[in-house]
């Protein structure tokens, strides 16, 4: 006879549904008062953390990409720009912060997309919560990914001889002047993600709009060196009054004109952009 | 508790709302009484998903109104979504996270404290016999394991009104009698029941009354009994053993039951329509009479049954034409994005 093993695997447990059980839960108990808008959007950051914490793919993003930024254009263009990559690091690491996270903001709008494709976001518009607590709790979760960035970039900078004049106080302050901008900035790609179709397309548009922002800027060279109508843009833009601000405070002065410029082009991303996308996020 | 209200949980009028060229609702009315299970039937892109979309506040009409308990879905929205809960189509839990981690989310979004909102988790994972998967990604559940957290999330604060949309598409025979039982159980509690659905048989095992969508507008609505009685509540299927029988067998059919038969494309199968209404048996009975018919006139029968109409059965006496194929549902969801 064959040797039949019969294995012992555990069916299994198959659910029927209980009344009993099912009618402890159902009893409608007293409703409690609605969380405050703040409280809604920490929740909402929460979840942003549990999603870090099971999907920790999703940092590569934030940590890979901003070593590569920062070891490729130090020493492609050290040489040239400055005696030394060491020389032309001092001028250029709060700039390639910048621009790393600036860039990495556009992932927030894709994470969107990608949110409401899978349905998710159905229910937390049926929720009677501050509406736009969903989104800005989304966008806290980002917050802790542009600070781990900066940090990041923060330390290979260390490590290759950045060396910087205005101390821990002057690089957290150049961080927390980068953060109060992508938190603004967010909002555009909230708007972009929930416009656009795909994540693809939320990305394409990304490109269009990060890669003239970030390069037309004085992060890589002074704009002196520009002819006038680029000058023209690169001062009025608001990547340049951010990398004018960090690059102040980092080397311990400050650079007040910049950063009025900078905190106006904040709030006009909110106002402007957060009013669009609750716009669109309660009327699909 | 005297949160639950009597009348009616959904008033609408004319709703409509197109997509682009697709009138998806084209003047919809409903009536749906509070504490009952009410079913909205229809094939595919009928407007189903578009009316609940509607109503749970998700998606403007274009025109017409709807009030739910008496506040309107679009001036009183935030009223609205205090007492309504949405199980759409697909998850609308997050996939990422566990099941524990889902059910505490939304406990807390609806103002719960930290412990309170893990004991309801946990109470509702017991109850919905997801203990065991509590801690584990909702992406590794099963369709049914899925489909009773998506209801579980939908229950945490005891909505006064639950829109089920297609609850039990997909899923097997076990898990559907599963999410039957477990939508018995909360109407039992006093909470009022939107459901979708294809199916005529789970409008029947669950509805106290059903609308019939085509075309974003309701064209029948009764109780499963009136409905099937206006469509005569069974259909014969016939295989014969030779296809050259069949003109024989037709008329026999024809003479046995006096209704039209239909000659199905497959050469060997008939189709009859049984206990319409005002006959003087019922379906079984007029079947058997028919079958005996068939064995007196030498006719052989390879297979034989007698079932209730099916949705397109439905469709076709209201209609006259069949329940709309699959791929226009597509476009609608599309469309609702």
């Amino acid at each position: 006879m064959s040797n039949a093993t019969t294995t012992t695997e555990r069916a299994p447990s198959v659910y029927v549904p209980s009344a009993e059980a099912l009618a402890t839960v159902l009893a409608p108990g007293a409703r409690p008062p609605r969380p405050s808008a703040l409280g809604a959007s920490l929740t909402f950051g929460w979840r942003a953390l549990l999603k870090i914490k099971h999907v920790p793919e999703q940092l590569f993003d934030v940590t890979a990409f901003p070593i590569i930024m920062v070891l490729m254009f130090t020493y492609l263009f050290g040489g040239a720009l400055a005696d030394s990559p060491r020389d032309y690091l001092q001028f250029f690491l709060p700039g390639i912060m910048v621009t790393s996270v600036v860039m990495i903001t556009m992932y927030t709008g894709v994470g969107l997309n990608t949110d409401i494709e899978k349905g998710v976001f159905d229910r937390f518009r049926t929720l009677p919560v501050w509406r736009p607590a969903a989104l800005v709790g989304m966008i806290f979760g980002d917050v802790l990914r542009y600070i781990l960035a900066a940090v990041v970039i923060l330390g290979v900078g260390l490590a290759l001889g950045f060396r910087p004049d205005g101390g821990v106080a002057g690089v957290a302050a150049g961080i927390g002047l980068l953060v109060i901008f992508s938190f603004a900035f967010s909002w555009v790609w909230t708007f972009f993600g929930l416009i656009l179709r795909s994540e693809k397309s939320v990305m394409g548009v990304s490109m269009m709009v990060l890669f003239p922002l970030t390069f037309l800027s004085n992060v890589f060279v002074e704009p002196s060196t520009m002819p006038g109508w680029l000058q023209a843009f690169v001062n009025v833009n608001p990547v340049s009054q951010l990398v004018a601000s960090v690059r102040a405070v980092m080397s311990g002065s400050s650079d007040p004109s910049a950063t009025m410029w900078l905190l106006a082009w904040s709030a006009g991303f909110v106002l402007v952009f957060g009013t669009l996308t609750m716009y669109k996020y309660n009327r699909r | 508790m005297s949160r639950r209200t009597t009348g009616l949980a959904i008033e609408a009028e004319g709703l409509t709302r197109s997509f682009g060229e697709t009138r998806a609702l084209a003047g919809m009315d409903l009536q749906v009484p509070a504490g009952t299970v009410y079913g909205l039937l229809g094939p595919n892109g009928a407007g189903k998903t578009t009316a609940v979309r509607v109503l749970a506040t998700l998606l403007r009409p274009d025109g017409g109104t709807a009030r739910v308990f008496g506040h309107d879905v679009v001036t009183e929205a935030d009223t609205v979504r205090g007492r309504v809960s949405l199980t759409g189509q697909y998850a609308s839990v997050d996939e990422d996270l566990t099941g524990t981690e889902n059910l505490v989310l939304l406990a807390r979004l609806l103002g719960l404290r930290k412990p309170a909102a893990r004991d309801r988790a946990a109470a509702l994972l017991a109850a919905f016999g997801l203990t065991e998967a509590s801690d584990r990604q909702v992406k590794k559940y099963s369709g049914g394991m899925r489909r009773r957290i998506d209801i579980a999330a939908s229950i945490l604060n005891t909505p006064d009104l639950l829109f089920l949309d297609e609850p039990t598409t997909g899923l097997d025979p076990r898990s559907r009698n599963q999410v039957w039982e477990i939508v018995r159980a909360v109407v039992s509690h006093g909470t009022t029941v939107l459901l979708t659905t294809q199916y005529l048989d789970e409008a029947d095992q669950l509805a106290g009354r059903i609308a019939v969508v085509d075309h974003g507008r309701v064209i029948a609505e009764g109780t499963p009994g009136e409905l099937k009685s206006s469509v005569g509540s069974g259909t014969v299927h016939l295989r014969l053993r030779d296809p050259g029988q069949r003109p024989q067998a037709e008329k026999v059919l024809r003479e046995a039951l006096n209704v039209p038969v239909q000659l199905a494309a497959d050469p060997v199968a008939l189709t009859a329509r049984v206990g319409e209404a005002g006959s003087d048996l019922d379906a079984s009975a007029q079947a058997a009479r028919a079958l005996g018919d068939l064995a007196r006139a030498g006719i052989v029968v390879d297979d034989f049954s007698l079932g209730q109409p099916s949705l397109d059965e439905v469709f076709l006496a209201l209609t006259d034409h069949p329940a709309v194929s699959a791929d226009e549902r597509d476009d609608e969801l599309e469309a609702a994005r």
